[in-house]
């Protein structure tokens, strides 16, 4: 309007130019303007573009993991190699280890073949053996173990396949490379096609990814991440029973008994430069101070715990303090003034008030302490395998296990490309996990926060 | 596990001591408890931390000296001969505790008798097959010195034990009966908790020093026993890094320090330029709405794992650029390893960090300021460029500053991205590896440090940690300078 004003008015100092039309100088300046701006929304955008990115990859890549490949097969449980005495005694029955297994597998898949009328060029039943997974044979054994009157009978088994079969048909294997590939041959994909239009080779959902344990170097389709899970629910127990008590004291210490004197100072310092140092340096000091110098046992959660619990301190302090912080004085008075010790103000009154703030930075704290990998590499959670469960709350915390994170750094380091899906697979489920805990934190927090 | 019932035992006792000073307390006030200095529960509390504490703190200390004890008085019963030229005294203690332990272990399971153990010989049982079939694995044969050293290590053990217990009793029960002993109505029972109390707190608050101090004592010892055996002009000026196991390998830390701040510098290119300008637009530009949806997004970049980073790295960052500057591309790539990868991913990683530090030190900046540079006719883009970046410009140099400490100190991207091959290359598409990288590689796993090359990733470490401690202090330092100018 303005504009529009002086325009009519016609000012004499520019000459005829109207100010409605911009001359070079502003449109140099609302070009840098314009361009400015979008070189904000271009971060913004790169930002949330690199979110998608990763998530998207972690999605196509893993959601295969969740799935595998069974082959459905009747097997004849053969007594005379099973049960060679034929009392169905279990101690005698076994004696029979997996070896004895496998050919009645192989034979079986052989004959479902044949009986199918599948037209294929392997014409044994040894032939048949790259098609199986080599824990098939472990899974009839333990089916018959359990329940010895099974012998002699003819068994439905949903069994594995192998990790090559599983990937041809997640697309993983192509026909073109199987040639350089000495476990499997372009007959076996063939016959695989052929089973699975008959529905005898099919992919189900593989509950055994979640809860099952880690498998060896070859046997990718059997490892699962459920040991790694209870190692690493092991460790944030150790993390919560001392990191929320320690950090609570030492929180209530720094914000209302404190003087300001040298010795706070430097403890504060201290907590400061602690949250800034390299996961990787807590490793070292875990290995140094609980593995050589208290000989405490490798690997195990008990020194993950920790190892995880001095590293989270400092972010459990530094957000415990903020709530304590937030309490207005007037309540700390207010307890003073009917009579209350200073102790019993902090305690009673201003702690409570307090509390959701501190469980929401701990439940954050542990979030960060389950995702992190670095110092767990240096007190051996890696290159251990985790395929026994814990049997009882001692050996959960003592004997060597592994956990979410270095589990899925393992399996990334296998040569085997079906180890790929299930490291992929490993951090759906570990990201599920911080997913879980920051809506936990967050709500925690809407529910509770309060304005003062 | 004896120590468990020890502790159970104290605080039991402690419980017990609970009841009979409140008890007395109150007798002593003739059940009127208006008569007390303190509530009831106050005289309970006073005996059972009395009872507790010092109590633990025996315990503590004891299981603390001990083994030091132990180790110094039976390592001298080795003779030198059981030190030859390729073990150490460490090596051979290590094997005198595998064997005591599996003999208390053989105990345990009922597969000895004590007698039977006490009576074994070297050179007439088979110790090592003994102990196997107990189930703990020994690498060698077990020499007559050092099962004697064993024995005279679970004696020592055993009577260090017996001791230590009798010892925490009587701390408890004298603790206990001083308590009960005092635990009158006049006695002023709050005002002793309340101190025991902030004792704890004053403890808890402590281990932050702990903690400090045992990172550098476990680094400076270590990396003082390595320069015994390599020479620190070697570890600082090398330019080669190779390792050996076989002995002979070079320890220079300068290609692993070049990696590192190769791959932090393309790291910072990329998050700086994205978190900066992301920053500005939210704090300067952006309305609530967007805001809120923006800045929770950015954030949760943040919140992912490493491990994560890393794998993105290792298996859709580094195929992706090797399908364009690989073999079959410009060919400057040999491998999906590389710097480029490590770098990427990293920035991609600091992008929250850079913009939610200088988000915070843009909204510092006050008002007025903008306000007048408004009013002297600037477009919104020359106010941020001339007034609000130059007056947060300290703030986001420290904010730059700590991303790149994040950067330096970041293991698992460089881990499974950045390669295992150490070299002084200009090419970013070479692999090269970092001193964090380095420090995994030379420890994973491993338990007996003795040989440069194990003992060569605590030199490593320490010199990340001096590097990092630096960038942190200064990145404080400014920050806090120029948090000052506006308040």
């Amino acid at each position: 309007m303005t504009d529009a004003s002086l325009a009519t008015s016609g000012a004499p100092a520019r000459k005829g130019k109207s100010l409605v039309v911009p001359d070079a100088r502003t449109k140099r300046r609302n070009a840098a303007e314009t361009r400015f701006k979008a070189y904000g929304v271009a971060a913004i955008g790169a930002g949330i573009f690199f979110l998608v990115v990763l998530l998207s990859a972690i999605l196509i890549n893993g959601v295969g993991a969740f799935q595998q490949t069974f082959i459905q097969v009747p097997v004849y449980l053969d007594p005379a190699k099973l049960d060679k005495s034929g009392n169905r005694d279990p101690e005698e029955m076994k004696k029979v280890s997996t070896f004895g297994y496998s050919p009645l597998i192989q034979d079986a898949l052989f004959a479902e073949v044949q009986a199918q009328g599948v037209d294929t060029p392997l014409d044994s039943a040894k032939a048949m053996k790259e098609m199986i997974s080599a824990s098939a044979a472990a899974q009839v054994r333990d089916v018959v173990l359990a329940d010895p009157d099974l012998v002699g009978e003819t068994v439905d088994f949903q069994i594995l396949a192998s990790s090559r079969v599983d990937g041809y048909l997640k697309g993983r294997v192509q026909r073109a490379d199987v040639a350089r590939d000495k476990n499997i041959n372009v007959e076996h994909l063939d016959l695989t096609d052929a089973l699975r239009e008959k529905g005898i080779v099919a992919r189900r959902f593989n509950m055994d990814f979640i809860t099952g344990a880690d498998a060896s170097e070859s046997r990718a389709e059997q490892a699962g991440l459920g040991v790694s899970i209870l190692g690493s629910l092991f460790m944030m127990l150790v993390v919560l029973l001392l990191s929320l008590p320690i950090g609570v004291a030492a929180s209530i210490y720094l914000e209302e008994f404190a003087k300001k004197n040298r010795f706070t100072d430097i403890i504060e310092v201290n907590i400061s430069n602690l949250a800034a140092v390299p996961s990787i340096v807590f490793g070292i000091l875990g290995l140094a101070v609980f593995i050589q110098f208290m000989h405490l046992p490798q690997s195990a959660p008990l020194v993950g715990g920790l190892v995880l619990t001095l590293m989270t301190l400092p972010t459990i302090i530094i957000s415990t303090r903020a709530s304590l912080a937030s309490v207005p004085p007037s309540i700390r008075s207010a307890a003073l003034g009917v009579g209350a010790s200073k102790m019993q103000s902090v305690f009673h009154h201003v702690l409570p008030l307090a509390m959701p703030g501190i469980l929401t930075g701990t439940i954050l704290g542990l979030a960060q302490a389950l995702g992190e990998t670095a110092p767990l590499l240096l007190i051996g959670m890696v290159g251990y395998i985790a395929t026994n469960y814990p049997d009882g709350v001692a050996s959960g915390f003592l004997d060597p296990n592994s956990a979410m994170p270095a589990q899925i750094y393992e399996w990334a380091k296998r040569a085997d490309p079906a180890y790929y899906e299930r490291a992929w697979g490993g951090i759906i489920i570990l990201l599920v996990f911080l997913m879980v805990m920051n809506i936990i934190a967050i709500l925690l927090r809407r529910r509770f926060e309060r304005r003062w | 596990m004896p120590t468990l019932w020890l502790v159970l035992i104290v605080v039991a006792l402690g419980g017990i001591g609970f009841v009979l000073g409140r008890g007395r307390a109150l007798a002593s006030a003739g059940g009127d408890n208006r008569k007390l200095h303190s509530l009831p529960s106050y005289y309970g509390s006073n005996v059972a931390m009395k009872t507790i504490m010092p109590a633990m703190g025996v315990l503590v200390l004891w299981l603390i000296v001990q083994p030091f004890f132990v180790d110094a008085t039976v390592s001298k019963l080795l003779p030198d001969a059981a030190q030859s030229e390729d073990t150490t005294l460490g090596l051979v203690m290590s094997d005198v505790r595998r064997v005591a332990d599996g003999l208390d272990f053989a105990v345990a399971e009922g597969l000895l008798s004590p007698d039977e153990a006490q009576a074994l010989d070297a050179s007439s049982d088979n110790v090592r097959e003994t102990l196997g079939a107990a189930g703990v694995a020994l690498g060698s044969d077990v020499s007559a010195e050092v099962l004697n050293a064993a024995q005279r290590y679970r004696v020592l053990s055993a009577t260090g034990r017996l001791f230590m217990s009798a010892l925490v009793l009587v701390a408890a029960l004298g603790g206990c009966a001083w308590g009960v002993k005092n635990s009158h109505m006049d006695y002023r029972a709050r005002n002793v908790v309340e101190a025991g109390i902030e004792a704890l707190l004053v403890t808890a608050a402590s281990l932050a020093i702990l903690t400090t101090f045992g990172i550098v004592l476990s680094l400076i010892f270590n990396t003082i026993e390595f320069f015994q055996r390599y020479p620190a002009s070697e570890f600082f000026f090398s330019l080669v890094w190779s390792p050996s196991f076989g002995g002979g390998s070079e320890l220079g830390l300068l290609p692993l320090l070049w990696g590192t701040l190769y791959i932090s510098v393309i790291a910072l290119l990329v998050a700086v330029p994205i978190g900066l300008f992301a920053a500005i637009y939210l704090s300067e530009y952006a309305g609530p709405k967007v805001r809120g949806v923006a800045k929770p997004l950015l954030e949760v970049l943040a919140g992912i794992p490493t491990i994560v980073y890393g794998l993105f790295a290792l298996l859709t960052v580094g195929p992706l650029l090797m399908s364009v500057f690989g073999r079959e591309g410009l060919g400057w790539m040999q491998a999906g390893t590389a710097v480029m990868t490590a770098g990427l991913v990293m920035g991609i990683m600091l992008i929250p960090f850079v913009s939610s530090l200088s988000d915070d030190i843009i909204n510092a900046v006050p008002q007025a300021m903008r306000d007048g540079s408004y009013g002297l006719g600037a477009t919104q883009s020359e106010t941020i460029r001339q007034v609000v970046l130059p007056a947060a410009l300290p703030g986001i140099v420290g904010a730059i500053l700590l991303a790149a400490s994040r950067a330096i100190g970041e293991t698992m991207i460089v881990v499974l991205g950045a390669g295992a091959a150490a070299r002084l290359s200009m090419n970013p598409f070479d692999a090269m590896t970092t001193v964090t990288a380095k420090i995994v590689s030379q420890l994973t796993g491993d338990a007996d440090f003795s040989s440069p090359e194990a003992l060569v990733a605590f030199a490593l470490g320490m010199s990340l940690f001096v590097i990092t401690l630096g960038l942190n202090v200064f990145a404080l330092y400014i920050v806090r300078k120029y948090r000052e100018q506006y308040e």
